[in-house]
């Protein structure tokens, strides 16, 4: 696909461009044909926060043209559904932004090539054999309070199910949301057969379920809710971007699921190259270094002595779980299910 | 125009409008190649969407009875102001509103800390009382603007008549103002049964849990998150059934009212005193409370956030006018093309008219889904997805707009048709001089209305953006989900007030070209 082709398209989507970028690309034609003809495009699919100007899209692609002698662009929308939809028609070469537990989903489409890439680089606290997908960021689910209005929080996951009783928790529901899915899996992988008993200990303290993350994330910081459901980095926001240190993730020495997002690239992608080229460099410091303040997440494969400044000091928990993807895939519908249950009761 | 070009133009929008809700339907059931099973959480769903929903109309339409009447038989300073910012939580998106109601009747909301005061237990928004409270916020302005139009559409006539007979309030009602709520109200609570039956981001954020799922959650889930269409398509077709046997229980109800023309002649209503005017008061007094303090507190939250908007937001906001104004043009002239074919009676009206309701059945999220499967092998969604963002929100939009011309297609049609014809008033000239000003009313209210949803809507945008397709709704959304809660709220705010502008334009305009 060349760079031309962008500017081919049917009339209803002329909106989609830029007023700027029209007038632009009909006044530099003439000359951009000859250089744009050249110029190979890497087709990007990335999840929806990704492009945005506080996103790590713009640096991200800023750097890698500087050393591909290519056009980068981004593709933002949902990942699994749209690439189930196009099929074999997809103009994507890569892939960035699949979490962990839709991984065997994302693989059962058969669409991915191996990455072929040496991960000795991998910094993280669990063990990655996978030669498909590289993961590029990671995290835990937590519990974010404010210690302004929450003294003590619980010292352990048991804690939360003999909450005081005026304390409110907001979640996510794990049948639309990814961090919803992760909180299920958690509380199965902490509590196994217990886990019924303890979403009805912690029902009376559920203010309420909401679609996404963000939903619950603005009922947190309007002080509706008590404590949210989030990830451990989630402070970090607080602290670097509003130099706001009451936020503080709630820590449990039973262990934190471990969650991350992942890259892939496209088998049938007509960049090969091109893709390789950024698989790679997807792993290195270049790359990684966007990652914290830009996706307040942890970078996957930067030792903590070359994280940004102040990140090193952010509270993470000692013990970290995590599924397999076949094992959270197999238990799914299941831990939807008994929590479903318990909370409708 | 003559008689049959009108019948060809309405059944060839019909036949575009079919098409575009029953094709998606099918691409998508095709492409999923297999019929699910219901699952017992799928039923728990039906019949609380189902309650939800009755709940939310019967109350919405309910309360829109005595606020209409005051505000019609009332006249105070402000009154109009109050007519059309009271109409502003139908064009609010939906977490603003829920973060608004929640700023006045959460835990930490106004009421609470009045209760708290006053020594009493606090209320919790958390519940089927809380997704009902906030269907009544986003569905009563729209109730209360369709009985306002019923009480407008009396002629003066009938009410000086009924004065010089000597009618009492109780007269009044049993004889002018009963047989109009006969004619416009079974067609209000359809409507806002309908929305309450498709909307779920207010039902699970406020009903506190998943006994709060509705089928339009579980349609989302199997679109967004499991991708499974053959479960998708099974739902859009429950949730179509339910929506379809609402409008057909409803529309067998619906009598056109027998007040015949007037000419026009404004005259004020009869305002009775004593504790009728009390009760006004307290109508309009209630509902300007209920309806403006969220929204106040909407305006406050997200003033801060104005002066830190990003760029990326007036783009967006560029963006969603443009879809916004290309929608209402479909939708308005589709509704216009249906109403008058019906209203004039043509061969299969019935069935016209069950086609001008066909969308508000449908799922907008399937039909976005759907037109994906259909385009796809030709073009990159991505591509489209303005286009199909543009032909939903427009297919969307038009049963609100076709269900507010029709009473007033048929009224013109009804009492001037054969006049027009005796002054061989055909053509362009007939549309020109009759019919367009007489329906300037709810068409300019109808056109305001579709461009202030589709402006709001977030819908399948969400699933393909493209590349430089995001929306003002999207930009709200993303900068939730980057923790800049302050900049959504200003961005938020701005989308309410574009919206808001763009109603109150067109439906400004429909009133002053009624009334010259």
């Amino acid at each position: 696909m060349l760079w031309m082709t962008s500017n081919a398209r049917p009339v209803p989507s002329q909106l989609e461009e830029d007023m700027k970028t029209s007038i632009l690309a009909a006044g530099a034609l003439m000359t951009a044909t000859m250089a744009a003809a050249q110029t190979p495009v890497l087709t990007v699919y990335a999840g929806d926060y990704f492009t945005s100007e506080w996103g790590p899209g713009p640096v991200i692609e800023k750097e890698f043209e500087a050393i591909c002698a290519c056009d980068l662009q981004f593709s933002v929308g949902d990942l699994l559904p749209r690439l189930m939809l196009e099929g074999t028609n997809t103009e994507a070469d890569v892939v960035i932004g699949l979490t962990t537990d839709v991984l065997a989903r994302a693989r059962e489409t058969g669409m991915f090539a191996p990455h072929g890439q040496d991960l000795s680089a991998l910094t993280l606290p669990v063990a990655w054999p996978d030669d498909i997908y590289i993961p590029f960021n990671w995290g835990h689910t937590a519990f974010i309070y404010d210690e302004t209005r929450m003294a003590v929080p619980p010292a352990t996951f048991d804690d939360m199910r003999r909450l005081p009783e005026a304390v409110k928790v907001v979640i996510q529901d794990p049948r639309t949301s990814i961090s919803g899915l992760a909180l299920v899996l958690w509380v199965k992988a902490v509590f196994g057969d217990q886990a019924g008993a303890f979403w009805s200990d912690l029902a009376p303290h559920i203010l309420t379920v909401t679609k996404d993350w963000s939903e619950s994330y603005g009922l947190f910081t309007s002080g509706e809710a008590d404590m949210v459901l989030s990830y451990t980095t989630s402070p970090a926001y607080h602290m670097f971007a509003e130099n706001d240190l009451t936020k503080k993730a709630a820590l449990f020495p039973e262990g934190h699921y471990f969650m991350a997002e992942t890259v892939g690239k496209i088998a049938a992608t007509d960049q090969p190259a091109l893709a390789d080229q950024f698989m790679a460099w997807v792993l290195t410091p270049a790359f990684q270094s966007v990652i914290p303040a830009a996706n307040w997440s942890l970078p996957s494969a930067l030792s903590q002595d070359q994280w940004p400044e102040g990140w090193a000091t952010l509270p993470l928990p000692e013990r970290v779980l995590f599924l397999s993807e076949t094992e959270a895939e197999a238990m799914r519908a299941e831990v939807i299910e008994e929590w479903r249950a318990a909370l409708s009761q | 125009m003559a008689r049959s070009a009108v019948s060809i133009t309405g059944f060839g929008v019909a036949a575009l409008v079919v098409a575009l809700t029953l094709l998606p339907l099918g691409a998508v059931f095709l492409r999923a190649g297999g019929w699910p099973a219901f699952g017992p959480g799928d039923w728990q769903a039906v019949v609380f969407t189902l309650q939800q929903a009755l709940l939310s109309a019967i109350i919405s339409c309910g309360l829109a009875v005595p606020v209409a009447r005051a505000l019609a038989r009332r006249r105070f300073w402000g009154r109009r102001a109050l007519i059309v910012l009271m109409g502003a939580p139908f064009v609010l998106p939906v977490i603003v509103a829920v973060l608004g109601l929640v700023a006045v009747f959460g835990r930490a909301g106004v009421v609470n800390d009045a209760l708290a005061l006053g020594g009493w237990a606090p209320w919790s928004i958390y519940g089927a009382q809380g997704v009902v409270l906030a269907h009544v916020f986003l569905n009563l302005p729209l109730a209360v603007r369709m009985v306002l139009l019923g009480w407008q559409s009396i002629p003066a006539e009938r009410l000086r008549l009924g004065e010089s007979l000597g009618f009492g309030p109780r007269q009044v009602f049993l004889h002018l103002e009963g047989p109009m709520l006969r004619a416009v109200l079974p067609g209000a609570f359809v409507v806002i049964f309908v929305i309450c039956l498709t909307s779920f981001a207010v039902a699970l954020t406020l009903g506190g849990g998943p006994k709060a799922t509705t089928v339009e959650l579980a349609i989302y889930q199997a679109v967004r998150f499991d991708f499974d269409l053959g479960r998708a398509g099974l739902l859009a077709a429950v949730q179509f059934c339910l929506c379809l046997s609402a409008a057909g229980v409803a529309w067998a109800l619906v009598r056109p009212t027998p007040f015949g023309a007037g000419v026009d002649r404004a005259m004020a209503m009869n305002a009775p005193g004593g504790w009728r005017l009390w009760g006004d008061g307290l109508a309009i007094g209630g509902a300007a409370l209920f309806l403006l303090v969220p929204l106040a507190a909407v305006g406050l939250r997200g003033v801060p956030g104005l002066a830190e908007l990003p760029g990326s937001v007036w783009a967006a906001l560029g963006r969603s006018l443009g879809i916004a104004l290309l929608s209402m043009g479909c939708a308005v002239l589709a509704a216009l093309a249906l109403s008058v074919a019906v209203a004039r009676g043509v061969r299969w009206a019935g069935a016209l008219d069950a086609v001008a309701l066909l969308p508000l059945a449908t799922s907008g999220l399937v039909l976005g889904v759907g037109l994906f499967v259909i385009v796809q092998p030709f073009v990159a969604p991505a591509r489209m997805a303005l286009a199909v963002t543009i032909a939903v929100n427009a297919a969307m939009s038009l049963p609100f707009v076709y269900r507010l011309l029709l009473p007033e297609a048929q009224a013109v049609l009804a009492d001037y048709g054969r006049l027009a014809q005796s002054l061989g008033l055909r053509g362009w000239a007939l549309w020109r001089f009759l019919i367009l000003p007489r329906l300037a009313r709810p068409l300019g209210f109808g056109a305001g209305l579709s461009a202030a949803l589709s402006m709001g809507d977030l819908g399948v945008i969400a699933l393909f953006a493209g590349d430089r397709g995001a929306t003002l709704p999207l930009v709200v959304q993303r900068l939730m989900g980057a923790y800049r809660m302050e900049q959504a709220m200003g961005a938020a705010l701005l989308l309410v007030a574009a919206s808001f502008a763009l109603f109150w334009a067109f439906d400004a305009w429909g009133r002053r070209y009624a009334s010259t």
